[in-house]
């Protein structure tokens, strides 16, 4: 591991030239959230997806195992407007970077080559553990960024906007913790 | 008056088909926002990159308003999950870190996958261990940590006793003082 190079520090890119306002971008997903709970009666979220298709696999593998868990008891696994919201997002973003010229086809995200070097073992016990470790925090709260961070801070939940929070502070500290000095 | 008074027909498949929907355009907008970007949203947890709050922030007071007036209106039902003090915060916590670690969130990362982040997919594939470990501990948990705190759907104005106008009112002075001083 070596420090970051001088440019990094405080000298992000940006999102680049491709991108819309950030403002427009949140004012339109405002706006398609309360489309969701309109069309079709559900808050837009993302990481329930990822236990739903989980359980289906538990089902395949341990059937009378997985139906024992207490959460699948409560949460049944299988393939619903979740999973195919989650699905259709990696393909919304597919067309949106095509659109843009920003399709990137790339294993290691630049900035994380310039602070961990270029293995990809590292980059993907960083990217299988940390997805783990975000997953369960996001089962244990109740939600994710989305589910919690906008669907549910937009109605003003307290316990939302409680998880909202605790996301950015463990976050931060975790960031700050990989880019000493930035 | 009927109080869910959509007209939308709900059979499974339309359900797949909306969630599909709307999951593309949810993808388009989160990679036209530059949120499905590794140095945005790390930069984000390092303070030094404001797209993901501003993305955020403006989707919340929108988002809350479209979602306060139609549900007055009684268009919508709201779908506030429930609040549970120490689930949303120690869950929170431990979201936090994964995020971090990983670089993307539950739905950026479906978005960076889709904008052809390969190492987002081992995110993927961690969240759905991640899922499946809570479910095997969730008995465990549901007896011990997420005990405590459990206090229903509360939002907001009920917990701090004014009217729901006068939150979303702040919500609007904070977010229109962010756009003009930005």
């Amino acid at each position: 591991m070596h420090s970051l190079p001088a440019l990094w520090v405080g000298q992000l890119p940006g999102p680049g030239p491709a991108a819309w306002s950030p403002w427009l971008v949140g004012l339109l997903i405002g706006l398609l959230v309360v489309a969701a709970l309109y069309v079709s009666d559900r808050p837009i979220g993302a990481s329930g997806a990822y236990a739903k298709v989980a359980g289906l696999i538990g089902k395949r593998v341990a059937p009378r195992h997985t139906a024992r868990l207490p959460y699948y008891a409560d949460n049944p696994p299988g393939i619903d407007w979740e999973v195919m919201l989650v699905l259709f997002v990696a393909l919304g973003a597919l067309l949106a970077a095509w659109h843009g010229g920003e399709v990137t086809g790339r294993w290691l995200p630049p900035l994380w080559e310039m602070r961990f070097g270029d293995s990809l073992g590292l980059r993907l016990l960083f990217a299988v553990g940390g997805g783990a470790v975000m997953a369960f925090g996001a089962r244990m709260a109740g939600g994710c960024t989305s589910g919690h961070g906008i669907s549910g801070a937009l109605q003003l939940s307290v316990g939302s906007w409680i998880a909202l929070i605790c996301f950015f502070v463990g976050g931060i500290i975790t960031a700050m913790i990989m880019f000493p000095g930035v | 008056m009927n109080t869910t008074s959509q007209a939308t027909p709900r059979s499974p498949a339309a359900m797949l088909a909306q969630g599909a929907a709307f999951g593309l355009i949810f993808g388009f907008l989160l990679q036209k926002g530059g949120v499905a970007k590794y140095h945005i949203l790390m930069g984000q947890l390092l303070l030094e990159d404001w797209t993901v709050a501003k993305v955020m922030f403006t989707a919340i007071t929108v988002g809350g308003t479209g979602a306060y007036l139609l549900a007055r209106m009684r268009v919508i039902k709201l779908h506030l999950k429930p609040t549970n003090y120490a689930a949303n915060l120690v869950g929170g916590l431990i979201f936090g870190v994964g995020f971090a670690l990983s670089g993307y969130c539950p739905g950026t990362g479906a978005a960076a996958f889709g904008q052809g982040n390969f190492d987002a997919l081992a995110v993927m594939f961690g969240m759905m261990i991640g899922s499946w470990l809570y479910a095997e501990s969730s008995g465990y948990l549901g007896r011990t940590v997420e005990s405590h705190g459990k206090r229903g759907k509360l939002a907001m104005d009920q917990l701090l006793h004014v009217p729901r106008t006068i939150v979303l009112l702040a919500l609007w002075i904070i977010l229109i003082g962010a756009f003009l001083f930005r």
